[in-house]
């Protein structure tokens, strides 16, 4: 059981009000395939993947964001039993999708990184420091069933 | 690793900076202390508190070597070889927290903050390697 403050409740909760999760999740998505290009390799159905400008562009990269950042919101939603939220989640990642979980915790850093410049001064350090614990705890939730 | 398009792209963001280098260096340890506590084992002897005179004088030191390794990218391993040394030998700081984003994520949250939009994917990708190469030179000498 992860031990959530009211004030990191608060945080993650008050900002999430605000986030578009279309955009931000496609963006993010964006961001881990430029940034790290080797996660490109779960997503050799998507297409045109050959520059920044391609990837940002990518529909398929757009949606599937949105559908990631969505299923994020769902642990926010449920802050208090995100392991439980994610179970069948994580099977399917280990046994199905096969990625590695140290790709939970590239993609939580990008997220954040989004969020930072999306926010400015709004994403204060107490902000942050509440994200990266709720990036740290999905991860570690979407890792949990691995074997 | 880095590019000649990377390294252009690290060189104006570092110039949009203008004087702020102080500034950014505090704030982003006193966000890796925020966020990574246990970072904090590393600073004992510290005032942690926010806005302490160690935090702003320390996060311009990072800054400034920053700055350094900036100016000489062609030749990290030379430019940064007394830092270098001084990871390896005296501070011995956890290897996996350098090549962890540790810093590199929070310098990153700080300059995403200032530049908003401007710091694009591109931008993004190139500091965040040029973060990489970087701590990679700071390990090379632990063992």
């Amino acid at each position: 059981m992860v031990n959530w403050t009211a004030e990191e409740k608060q945080l993650i909760t008050g900002l999430w009000g605000k986030v578009n999760v279309a955009e931000c999740g496609g963006e993010a998505l964006a961001r881990l395939l430029i940034v790290y290009p080797w996660t490109q390799r779960f997503f050799s159905n998507f297409g045109n993947l050959s520059s920044p400008t391609a990837i940002i562009g990518n529909p398929k990269v757009q949606a599937h964001g949105k559908k990631v950042l969505t299923s994020f919101g769902e642990a926010i939603k449920n802050l208090d039993s995100i392991k439980k939220c994610f179970a069948q989640l994580s099977k399917l990642h280990c046994d199905k999708l096969h990625v590695d979980p140290e790709n939970f915790r590239l993609l939580g850093d990008i997220l954040i990184i989004v969020l930072a410049a999306n926010y400015g001064k709004e994403f204060t350090p107490a902000c942050q420091a509440a994200w990266q614990k709720m990036v740290r705890v999905v991860a570690h939730a979407l890792a949990h069933e691995y074997h | 690793m880095l590019t000649a398009e990377d390294k252009k792209l690290i060189q104006q963001i570092w110039g949009k900076l203008g004087g702020a280098e102080e500034d950014i260096g505090a704030e982003a340890l006193w966000r890796m202390f925020h966020s990574y506590p246990p970072t904090k084992t590393y600073f004992p002897h510290f005032d942690l508190s926010q806005g302490s005179d160690q935090i702003r004088g320390h996060g311009k030191k990072v800054v400034a070597a920053l700055g350094t390794a900036i100016k000489n990218m062609d030749n990290l391993s030379q430019a940064l070889s007394e830092l270098s040394n001084l990871h390896a030998y005296n501070l011995r700081v956890d290897p996996p927290h350098f090549s962890l984003q540790f810093l590199s994520q929070c310098l990153q949250v700080v300059l995403a903050t200032r530049l908003g939009k401007e710091y694009t994917p591109e931008v993004h990708s190139a500091v965040d390697k040029f973060m990489s190469a970087v701590a990679a030179v700071l390990a090379e000498k632990y063992r």
